[in-house]
């Protein structure tokens, strides 16, 4: 047996059977793996041991008795895992537990798959005996206060899964232990209900229950489980939809799933009511004498053929999903191209990573993740600028608790104290806009203090020495000046970060979201090249992307400039290629960008719109301009699984199916391409998106619209697409692959830039900056900076997450974020309306008075059309990407007097 | 008394082992550990505010809720309880409608139980402030209250 034994293994003897084990894992591990079971109550695959149940005893070598959770297996040891001795003390302490369990088994949403009953059944625990153990219960009353799920502490064990599950995991910490002693309970802050605690509502302790105290308030269990993704936030976490006929009943984590590894946040976990939503578009509908009127798909499809043929050309133009899949967007702007001759197409990644694929396209060569979300846990250091991450992109956020837990060094840039702030070593309270000086500032002290990876920076980039003259700008006393960030925690950050041994940048829409966005992309990329973070693993630029499926919109040529892959729509060579292949004539030039859209529209020069799954009255910055815009248009179809503020303006609305009732791939923040499957048959007559838009083009008479299926599409897009060159559905079957991917025999690239950039001579660039201050900044009239944001609760427009009663119960309003000293100044308390007012509109909400804000800044979220946000936001834009500045723009705060 | 927060926190670098004699020295100041106390102190030493409640939960000197001018300590000793403490005590959270180990809205009373005063021949008694009533009835309770006495 030794002789095909590797230098990790050890080899040990249970119970008298032989076994191999890997070096430092621990007895229980070890057995379970090989299939023998050891009574267990307090272990978690996920989780360190917690030793507390005591049930895992064992007997070793020496007579001792071990807990085997927290014993590691070693060489020639051997171990019993049952005698009288060891049976004495699982008896007796499950007894206990028993004794002081609320039985009632048969009634309990854990019966069948509880633990305790395993451990009961497995002990054979003599009723009789119970009897005597039995203390006072404490009348603890069940705690129904979340939307998701309840606790009954009357069944709770004890075994800390939750707590720990919180803690290591989360890094939330909401519960803990209370009262310890004869009353000891699981608790929250002041012992209150769920809900005003801190918790996240992510469910991870429901599922690590081992018994009935945590359960969900859906317990209805599915009659079959479908595998796909979740139709939230990029990062693209693998799930498990459960079916019961055709409702989604619950979802579950996929612990294969390489990006999530089983663990899901509040709205993928429990966000999925909006599928089978009473609410959902299940017919088309033709606007008639500004009334909607149900119609038939052939009514529908004919109308739209017959008003959209008028309109081919540049006067026309298509507003793309992020939410769709690669296959629809493909399809989608193949029809645009070359059905409707215009390259008029853009989508909502201009409002937010259009920046990212410029600046980074032009240091790097390629604008996406360079690392994968994977590796975060690892690196020793992470600077998470512009992004709230825990709201955001919550599972990526989970990286970054674990490579704290591992020692890694944490450094936040953010004007408000978001959560992470917490976890924070150092956390930079920079002024709103000034992003580029902050970065600027920290790269000069590494320059100074010669802290930069020259090697690097001389062997794989070009163009240091103009970088490095547009440093001088930037000495500590400017930077402090304009930053408002103390010099010596700019020095501390600087250091930190060029002195680890690697260090991932993580950002968000707090650096594209600004009038010079590309400039603070650029920003960033610079400090990665001068300390040599890229091409390695757990380092890299990082853009967490937002929409599920905003990476592949773009890959999928959704912009105009580019067809599929990033191949530019002036080059020539690539023109002949897609004429040839879709048979048709191509317009040779660039089309316009979405704020450019919505302009011509307003002038009239764009007089149709085909608008897919997009609400853009609420995503856009200024929205009254938006509205007037689109009621200019002189055709509108939108299609989308709810009437959408945006709908409601359209001249035809087409139902589409939601990610549940399709299949498809999506690409990814990392880049990764995973198959979504089709788990419920569509509602009412919706269609998927694909199919919709083939039906227009055979319509309009348009060649190489006959799919029948979505693979067919994949196929047809790897072979015009060089980076998903290798990518097909059966390749995808087997897990998800990571572009660029060029051919069957490629499986993927998981860090990009590993020997040379993605540039045309293969170097990265570094580009000099200098300081652009905000387009609006704050004045007498309009003292106040505004900064948008998101919500951990709702997602973008709300159009899937305000359909979920219990998301509206977490989140259900938005809030004017002020700091108490403005309020005070202003005589505003908590919890009173006000009106916010810019030089476009004025909104009114509640005021949330938190000193998470610094002075002169107030913080709203755009996901309710009740308080439309961007009625407020200035649509300033950058001139590069287009990309507006919904992060900032002067306002005033009014006391509400009404 | 009369330290605000923030100057009892000046004494202490943040570490975790700061926490217990933090809480002790805020008890101090405040009488209780005030809520929002515990989030600071959560700030100041990063230690996540459940954990430190559930610290604070195990040791019977810490209270979270401010005591009344008038502070109400039954004595639930073996003495007293033969004597009837429970009642005494029963009768109190009546008078009061407050529960032990809770004040009145106007912060008027607090009330606790306490293992022994030490006057066991005195049973049942408790404390009010610092001067001990002795061999309390039911009928008793009405007049300690009703006394303008401390």
């Amino acid at each position: 047996m030794n002789n095909n034994m590797n230098n990790n293994e050890v080899a040990l003897n249970i119970d008298g059977l032989q076994i191999k084990a890997n070096k430092g894992i621990t007895i229980l591990q070890a057995a379970l793996e090989n299939n023998i079971y050891i009574p267990n109550l307090c272990y978690s695959p996920y989780l360190k041991p917690g030793g507390a149940c005591r049930l895992c005893m064992v007997e070793i070598d020496d007579g001792r008795l071990v807990t085997s959770c927290e014993t590691p297996v070693e060489q020639g040891m051997n171990v019993v895992t049952e005698n009288s001795k060891i049976n004495n003390v699982r008896k007796l302490v499950a007894e206990l537990l028993i004794a002081n369990h609320e039985v009632d088994c048969l009634t309990c949403a854990k019966n069948d798959h509880c633990k305790l009953q395993e451990i009961a059944a497995y002990l054979g625990i003599e009723k009789e005996k119970l009897g005597n153990l039995r203390r006072v219960l404490f009348e603890i009353p069940k705690d129904t206060s979340n939307p998701f799920f309840d606790r009954d502490l009357g069944k709770c064990i004890l075994c800390g899964i939750c707590v720990r599950i919180c803690r290591d995991i989360l890094g939330v910490s909401a519960i803990d232990f209370g009262f310890r002693g004869y009353e000891t309970r699981i608790t929250t802050f002041s012992d209150k209900p769920i809900l005003e605690s801190s918790c996240v509502s992510c469910g991870e302790c429901v599922v690590g229950c081992p018994v009935g105290a945590l359960v969900p308030k859906n317990t209805l269990q599915p009659s079959r489980e479908v595998k796909t993704i979740c139709p939230y936030c990029g990062v693209g976490c693998g799930i498990y939809l459960g079916v019961r006929g055709n409702t989604i009943v619950n979802v579950r984590g996929d612990s294969d799933n390489p990006v999530n590894k089983g663990n899901l946040c509040v709205k993928g976990r429990f966000g999925y009511n909006f599928i089978n939503h009473p609410k959902r578009l299940t017919t088309p509908l033709i606007k008639r004498n500004g009334k909607f009127i149900e119609v038939t798909w052939d009514e529908a499809l004919d109308y739209i053929a017959r008003n959209i043929s008028k309109y081919v050309g540049d006067s026309f133009a298509a507003i793309a999903s992020a939410k769709c899949s690669n296959e629809e967007n493909y399809v989608f702007q193949k029809f645009t191209r070359a059905v409707m001759g215009t390259n008029n197409i853009d989508h909502c990644a201009r409002l937010c990573h259009v920046s990212t694929v410029a600046g980074l396209g032009k240091t790097l060569g390629s604008g996406a993740m360079t690392n994968t979300i994977a590796e975060i846990a690892d690196s020793a250091c992470i600077f998470a600028i512009g992004t709230n991450t825990t709201s955001t992109h919550p599972i990526t956020a989970l990286g970054i608790i674990k490579a704290v837990q591992n020692g890694g060094k944490l450094i936040v840039a953010n004007p408000r104290e978001i959560d992470l702030c917490r976890h924070a070593d150092i956390w930079l309270q920079h002024c709103p806009g000034t992003d580029v000086v902050l970065l600027m500032g920290m790269m000069r002290q590494i320059v100074d203090r010669e802290l930069f990876d020259s090697s690097f920076v001389n062997d794989r980039c070009e163009n240091f020495n103009l970088f490095k003259k547009s440093l001088r700008e930037f000495d500590l006393d400017s930077v402090e000046k304009i930053t408002g960030v103390n010099k010596d925690k700019i020095i501390e950050a600087a250091k930190t970060f060029a002195s680890s041994k690697t260090a991932s940048i993580l950002y968000s829409m707090g650096i594209t979201q600004h009038s010079h966005g590309t400039d603070n992309v650029i920003a960033v990329s610079n400090l990665a090249l001068l300390t040599g973070n890229i091409g390695k693993p757990s380092a890299g630029v990082n853009p967490l992307r937002g929409q599920n499926n905003v990476q592949g919109s773009c890959d999928m040529g959704c912009l105009p400039d580019v067809y599929p892959g990033y191949q530019s729509v002036e080059d020539y060579k690539i023109l002949e290629k897609f004429q040839r292949a879709w048979d048709c004539k191509l317009n040779k030039s660039s089309g316009l960008t979405l704020p450019q859209i919505i302009e011509s529209a307003h002038d009239g020069k764009i007089r149709a719109m085909y608008i897919v799954g997009e609400n853009l009255i609420l995503s856009e910055p200024n929205s009254s301009h938006v509205i007037e815009s689109l009621e200019k248009l002189e055709f509108a179809v939108v299609q989308d699984i709810f009437l959408t503020e945006t709908a409601l303006l359209a001249d035809v609305v087409l139902p589409a199916c939601t990610f549940a009732e399709r299949d498809g791939t999506f690409t990814n923040t990392e880049r990764r391409v995973q198959l979504f499957q089709r788990a419920i048959k569509p509602l009412g007559s919706s269609k998927p998106d694909w199919w919709i838009t083939c039906e227009i083009s055979k319509r309009l008479g348009a060649k190489g619209f006959d799919f029948h299926n979505t693979k067919e599409i994949l196929e047809e897009i790897a072979s015009l697409t060089p980076i998903y060159g290798g990518i097909f559905y059966d390749r995808l079957e087997k897990g998800g692959l990571q572009w660029p991917c060029s051919d069957a025999e490629d499986n993927g690239t998981s860090i990009l830039h590993m020997n040379q950039f993605a540039t045309e001579n293969g170097k990265g660039k570094f580009l000099p900056l200098s300081y652009k201050p905000s387009a609006e900044l704050p004045d007498n009239e309009y003292p106040f900076i505004l900064t948008t944001g998101r919500s951990l609760y709702q997602y973008h427009t709300g159009t899937m997450t305000r359909m979920v009663e219990g998301l509206n119960k977490l989140y259900g309003h938005d809030f004017v974020e002020i700091n108490p000293k403005d309020a005070s100044d202003l005589d505003i308390n908590h919890d009173e309306f006000v009106r916010v007012i810019s030089r476009r509109g004025e909104v009114k909400a509640k005021a949330k008075l938190t000193d998470a804000l610094p002075k002169g800044v107030i913080f709203m979220t755009f996901h309710f059309a009740e308080t439309p946000t961007n009625i407020l936001t200035n649509s300033a834009m950058d001139p590069i990407s287009n990309t507006p500045e919904l992060k900032f723009c002067a306002v005033k705060i009014e006391k509400d007097t009404e | 008394m009369g330290k605000d927060l923030r100057e009892i926190l000046s004494f202490y670098k943040g570490d975790r082992s700061n926490l217990i004699p933090i809480l002790q020295d805020i008890q101090a100041n405040f009488g209780y550990l005030p809520e929002n106390a515990i989030l600071e102190i959560s700030k100041f030493t990063k230690i996540p505010e459940s954990e430190i409640y559930g610290v604070a939960t195990f040791y019977a000197q810490f209270r979270f809720t401010p005591i009344g001018k008038k502070h109400i300590m039954v004595c639930e000793g073996t003495a007293c309880h033969v004597k009837g403490a429970d009642q005494i005590m029963e009768g109190i959270e009546r008078y009061l409608d407050i529960k032990e180990g809770e004040t009145t809205p106007d912060l008027e009373c607090s009330l606790e139980s306490v293992a022994c005063l030490g006057c066991c021949a005195l049973a049942p008694c408790a404390m009010v402030n610092e001067k001990v009533e002795s061999n309390l009835t039911l009928k008793d309770i009405k007049k300690l209250f009703s006394k303008n006495s401390k």
